[in-house]
């Protein structure tokens, strides 16, 4: 994709490099002291395991695959499917390998008699009530039961009992999980998922024996932001997704490595599409991003991918849109550019929240040949320059870094709900509330996040009291004063707040008090969350109004992706045009539509909030006459006669390197060097200093978190979401309980 | 029995044909027989007849006072400070050199165990440590604790101090199975009666040492009595055994290091320190020594709990001290000699058998809990073991695989045998089943669930078989899985797969 350019400063986008860098920043910063290592032979091949490593791992290492269900890397073990039985020497009986540590000199055979006779032996006890209904399964084709069975399965059974096989009734988990109990094979991966990442301590087993049932005691649904990810994790068919449900089989399905912009996170994500259809998205592992999960917006919203499209330009005739060819569409946008007489600052153009980040460096550089400054983003207060200036990196970004969160001993949360803004990182918070000594404060509206924390207060004067150190004493400030990696998130609604300015004053002096702890060379502690994909890339290209720009009434408004924009605050004399995918708030508000594509269509960069560019690839082609967004306006210029100079994506890739190499170094965080964030620190307490706090509460940005942008509000699955859990309405089997039922029945 | 001789033969035949060393032992028992005339033989000890002053459970039948007063009389709480003081390596050494077996079913050696809490540098770890009492006694045909428990409360408290003084414990949790009300009530009583007479708490018996004992009452759940499980329940969640390694020597009850022991080996230890480890190793065979409760029941006349000498005859056992098997012992089908999950004995072994660990195992059955189940003829045997067949597929806890879906086929697979639908061959692979779930699973329940059936295949292989004919006899053809063929639609063209068609081996062939 990229071309090979006379630098050496780029790496290649492959990743690896910077991932490898990355590991090694982080080893370095880490404070434990790495595990000495053992030396043990598998089936007679010497290999050596950091200590404390599972004997399955320590097979792996040595190349011998472990048939496994119940254990995965990610989740606490159960060893209890004991499929990965192993012999050790001087063991009578064969040990699950999950279970056992490997220790130093052990033998094991991994492929002995015994060991074939033992899995052959689980595998039949698995298998036994287990309905063979892989022809009606979703999970057919990807099951690691179907798998595993092929290796130590027999091809017929022995299990024909009179009495049948077990039967389980399924389980309502809400409108994203499908059970299928009695495919169940009791590996507790969800529950285990459930308690220990996601935070539903509600999940788990009752019964005993074969009665042994996943659930909730209590009929219940699965109230978690990644609920999905149970669907991942189940090894049979009894969990599967509801959305996909009978529409496709693995094999016909074409895999696309991509980025979702849903959220800020850049969860790294898989599309499988059939034909131009996206049919289901799943997590691709990133350990520095998302590990292996991703949030059920990411997953499920792609529905709203087949709904409310512009497929064709419209312009508006009167009071309705008329279809028009792009020439015409283009030329109507001139046309209005010149009529409405707008000049330089007059010219406005607003970037929303799914916009990628070449679409808006072409139409920064078009405005910019246009003359006009008046570059605004699309939120509350967007057309102000952002009270943290974008002159310094750290000033926006999330610097202490995704992974880094579990290394954070104690954590001050200031107008961020985590589980709705990011849920994917909400997740490595809880993983350290439950396994280190991790203390968290919180100041904002309370939310229902999935640990515990110190509610300190709700507002700016809440900070204020904090920095100044006239709180009372607690375990949370106990453990701040003390913590030698403090971690300040702040949300990205603060600098949307009318007391942006005095909060941003009080963070300022809270990261000078505390600098030689919170920004030292090893660990920057002041992070900022951002929660739209495009944020981070707009303030790294300098989107952003000069003063004077935001003082200017616009003539002449583009809106970019921007579907969240206030209609009051669009002069009824303006011309607007709107590109974008969705037929959505922006489309109402325009005079021309330009139809763009949508991420799974287009090649784009995305820079999510640790200032990390991730490449996402097109799945499918864009529906209808719709185009790749950064073209459109790419074609726009040479109508509006300030044509840009660059004209395939390699030469607009260069030109974001020209404004920031960062845009184009796949995969990496940049590390912005302690001395120069805090400069961009002081810089911020400079413009600030004397800002007044009105005292407003802070608010959470996000109050429904399966609809907050253009293609979740056109997905059904998010919308069915929102009634169940946001709106807390019953859902599925148990509606027809709600309902008032006929008398006979 | 037919059975058993012949197979016997057929081993010896495969034997001498197999090699020279088979030759030796001949010439070994010729030479001693030749010998005989020159050496008088060691006399022959017999075992049994434990004499009343030997008792250590003096009032398991709850005849006396089981409250403090009455337990002092006894002798209890006698100069316990004293032997608190002797120290903790004193205690466990007294327990090693007694022989002491773990009485719970497993009989690993006691001192040992209790040796494993006090590793090197045990006093760096600012762990609290904890002795738990496995009092949760569910084993079907036991019921030997529940009388120490009722009428030697303050024998059990006492152990727990000595034994928690021997491991340098500071708290004993006795977990009592849900049912045993009045036995927590006694306890409770006696833990009540020792507090306030200084016997436990802040320095306990005088001795400066702290201890406190608690009692939990468990709900009654047989895989509770699993000492991982048990630990489980106590913190508050689902009785599922825990993974070994790591063992509750080092991670155990609420993480800490945790010994889990049976109530009559906690009990016994005061006494054993007071009259000696030699004392109590004066009894049973050596690695068998001490005295045991038995609990008979079943098809004796007068079923009972008694203590005896240990490595007792099995025959003598029921004769002296059960007025003899109902009918005579002709009329003995067989004994279960140890609680549910160990195999049956067929008479002809019960005859020969010693009531000991090692005599036991070498009958290829175990001394379990000491629980006799005595079965006479009138006994179906083949209902009684898929009886045991239910309760374990009831008490699985159903975490881990072979054991959750093996004890329900099994006893699915019993419960056709007990009428005999079924297919001769599935004999055999009921017995492969047994081996799949044996060994393979997280705790021993599922090897608890495969020993009956093994044992019953075993030695009355016959009499199964004889069910299978019968069936047959009567009701036609039966295919795998106690599918009839007349049930079949024998226009269908079906892949025979329920061994329809399939030959039946002959039975007795």
């Amino acid at each position: 994709m990229l071309r090979i350019v006379s630098s050496v400063s780029r790496p290649s986008s492959t990743g690896i490099l910077g991932k490898v860098a990355n590991t090694g920043r982080r080893s370095l910063a880490s404070s434990s002291a790495r595990n000495a290592d053992i030396t043990l032979t598998v089936d007679g091949k010497e290999v050596t395991v950091p200590q404390g490593s599972a004997l399955i791992q320590a097979c792996e290492a040595a190349g011998a695959t472990i048939p496994r269900f119940c254990y995965h890397d990610r989740l606490a073990i159960a060893g209890n499917c004991r499929m990965c039985l192993v012999e050790v020497e001087r063991s009578p009986k064969p040990v699950a390998s999950c279970a056992m540590p490997a220790m130093p000199g052990a033998k094991v055979f991994t492929n002995s008699p015994l060991v074939h006779e033992a899995r052959e032996g689980v595998m039949e006890f698995l298998l036994a009530n287990h309905p063979l209904d892989c022809p009606i399964c979703d999970q057919g084709g990807e099951c690691d039961l179907q798998d595993q069975s092929m290796r130590y399965g027999s091809d017929r059974s022995r299990f024909h009992e009179i009495t049948g096989k077990r039967a389980v009734e399924n389980k309502d988990l809400g409108p994203l999980v499908k059970t299928s109990m009695t495919r169940c094979i009791q590996c507790t991966r969800c529950v285990r998922f459930a308690n220990e990442v996601a935070g539903v301590e509600e999940l788990g087993t009752t019964g005993r024996g074969n009665d042994m049932q996943i659930g909730t005691y209590v009929e219940k649904t699965m109230d978690s932001e990644l609920s999905g990810n149970i669907v991942d994790l189940c090894p049979v068919g009894a969990l599967t997704s509801k959305p996909y449900a009978y529409n496709a089989r693995p094999w016909e399905l074409k895999s696309t490595e991509s980025v979702d912009p849903l959220d800020a996170v850049g969860s790294n994500i898989r599309i499988d599409s059939r034909g131009v259809q996206v049919m289901r998205i799943q997590p691709k592992t990133n350990d520095d991003v998302n590990e292996e999960w991703i949030s059920d917006k990411t997953r499920y919203a792609y529905d709203g991918l087949k709904f409310q499209r512009l497929t064709t330009p419209l312009v508006k005739q009167g009071d309705r849109f008329v279809a028009a060819t792009w020439e015409d569409a283009l030329t109507a946008i001139a046309d209005g550019l010149a009529a409405s007489g707008a000049s330089s600052n007059e010219i406005q153009a607003i970037a929303g929240h799914l916009a990628d980040t070449e679409s808006l460096v072409a139409l920064k550089d078009l405005a910019n040949r246009l003359n006009s400054d008046n570059l605004i983003l699309d939120q509350t207060n967007g057309h102000l320059p952002p009270v943290h200036g974008v002159d310094v990196r750290s000033n926006y970004l999330f610097n202490a870094t995704i992974p880094s969160v579990e290394e954070a001993d104690a954590i001050l949360l200031v107008g961020t709900n985590p589980r709705h803004e990011a849920a994917v990182l909400n997740s490595r918070i809880r993983k350290s509330w439950l396994h280190t000594p991790l203390e968290i404060g919180f100041i904002g509206e309370r939310a229902d996040t999935t640990y515990g924390y110190e509610f300190l207060g709700a507002d700016a004067n809440a900070l204020e009291t904090f920095v100044s150190g006239k709180v009372a004493d607690s375990a949370f400030l106990r453990k701040w004063k003390a913590a030698k990696k403090p971690l300040v998130i702040v949300g990205s609604a603060i600098s949307e707040h009318p007391d942006a300015a005095g909060v941003y004053n009080a963070l300022s002096k809270l990261v000078e008090q505390e600098k030689s702890r919170l920004v030292t060379p090893e660990w920057n502690g002041f992070s900022v969350l951002q929660r739209v994909a495009s944020r981070a890339a707009a303030y790294d290209i300098g989107f952003t109004p000069s003063r004077a720009a935001s003082q200017t009434k616009p003539k002449f408004i583009y809106l970019l992706n921007a579907d969240e924009v206030d209609p009051k605050s669009i002069p009824s004399d303006a011309f607007v045009v709107y590109q974008g995918h969705h037929g959505d708030l922006g489309a109402q508000l325009a005079d021309v539509c330009l139809p763009g594509s949508a991420y799974t269509e287009k090649g784009t960069t995305w820079v999510n909030t640790e200032g990390r560019a991730q490449l996402g690839r097109a799945a499918v082609s864009p529906p209808g006459a719709s185009r790749e967004d950064w073209k459109i306006i790419r074609a726009l210029s040479e109508v509006v006669g300030a044509p840009l100079p660059y004209s395939d994506a390699l030469e607009l890739r260069d030109r974001m390197w020209e404004i920031s190499p960062s845009l184009v170094r796949y995969d990496v965080t940049e590390k912005t060097s302690s001395g120069i964030a805090l400069a961009g620190i002081n810089a911020i307490r400079e413009r600030t200093a004397g800002a007044k706090i009105g005292g407003a509460a802070f608010k959470k940005p996000i109050t429904n978190f399966y609809q907050t942008d253009p293609i979740s509000r056109a997905s059904v699955t998010m919308a069915q979401c929102t009634r169940a859990f946001t709106k807390g309405e019953n859902y599925g089997f148990s509606e027809s309980s709600q309902t008032e039922q006929a008398a006979f029945a | 029995m037919f059975r058993s001789s012949s197979a016997t033969t057929q081993v010896v035949l495969k034997a001498s044909t197999s090699a020279s060393r088979v030759v030796r032992p001949f010439r070994v028992k010729l030479r001693s027989q030749r010998s005989f005339a020159t050496v008088t033989d060691t006399p022959v000890r017999r075992y049994g007849g434990l004499k009343d002053q030997d008792r250590i459970f003096t009032n398991a039948y709850c005849r006396h006072d089981h409250g403090i007063k009455g337990a002092m009389l006894r002798g209890d709480w006698h100069r316990t400070k004293d032997i608190l003081l002797k120290g903790d390596s004193w205690i466990i050494q007294s327990i090693k050199d007694s022989g002491l077996r773990g009485r719970g079913g497993a009989g690993f050696p006691s001192g040992l165990k209790w040796s494993f809490m006090n590793k090197p540098g045990w006093e760096k770890d600012p762990r609290p440590r904890y002795l738990v009492i496995n009092a949760d006694e569910g084993e079907p045909g036991t019921c030997k604790d529940r009388e120490i428990l009722r009428g030697d409360p303050h024998k059990l408290i006492e152990g727990c101090l000595v034994a928690g003084r021997g491991m340098n414990a500071s708290a004993a949790y006795i977990y009592i199975r849900g049912e045993f009300y009045q036995e927590a009530s006694h306890v409770q009583q006696a833990i009540n009666e020792a507090y306030a007479a200084g016997f436990l708490g802040k320095n306990a018996c005088g001795s400066g040492y702290n201890f406190d004992v608690y009692v939990h009452r468990g709900a009654g759940a047989y895989i509770c009595g699993e000492e991982t499980a048990l630990i489980e329940s106590i913190e508050g969640k689902q009785g599922k055994p825990r993974l070994k390694p790591p063992f509750p020597a080092d991670v155990g009850l609420f993480g800490c290091p945790t010994t889990v022991a049976n109530v009559e080996t906690v009990a016994v230890a005061p006494t054993i320190c007071r009259r000696g480890g030699s004392w109590f190793a004066s009894f049973g065979r050596e690695r068998n020594q001490g005295t045991k409760l038995f609990c008979i029941s079943g098809h004796v006349n007068n079923p009972c709990v008694i203590e005896e000498e240990m490595s007792i005859p099995l025959k003598e056992l029921i004769e002296k001290h059960c007025g003899g098997v109902v009918g005579g012992w002709d009329n003995l089908l067989g004994i279960v000699p140890g609680g549910s999950s160990v195999p049956v004995l067929p008479i002809n072994l019960c005859s020969e058998v010693l009531m000991d660990y090692d005599s036991l195992k070498d009958a290829q059955s175990g001394l379990g809990t000491g629980a006799v189940i005595v079965m006479n003829k009138s006994t179906d045997i083949v209902s009684a073991i898929a009886r045991f067949s239910q309760f374990y597929k009831h008490e699985s806890c159903g975490q881990c695989t072979p054991c959750r879906e093996g004890t329900t086929w099994m006893a699915k697979m019993m419960d056709r045998l007990v009428e005999g639908r079924g297919h001769q061959r599935e004999i055999d692979m009921l017995l492969e089943l047994t081996k799949q779930v044996e060994g393979r699973t997280i705790c021993a329940l599922g090897d608890a669930a495969a020993w009956p059936i093994q044992g019953l295949m075993r030695h009355f292989r016959p009499e199964v078989e004889r069910r299978i004919a019968a069936f047959q006899a009567a009701n036609g053809h039966v295919g795998f899985g106690g599918h009839l063929a007349s049930a079949v639609d024998p226009s269908l063209a079906v892949p025979d797969n329920l061994g329809l068609r399939a030959p039946e081996p002959q039975a007795g062939a």
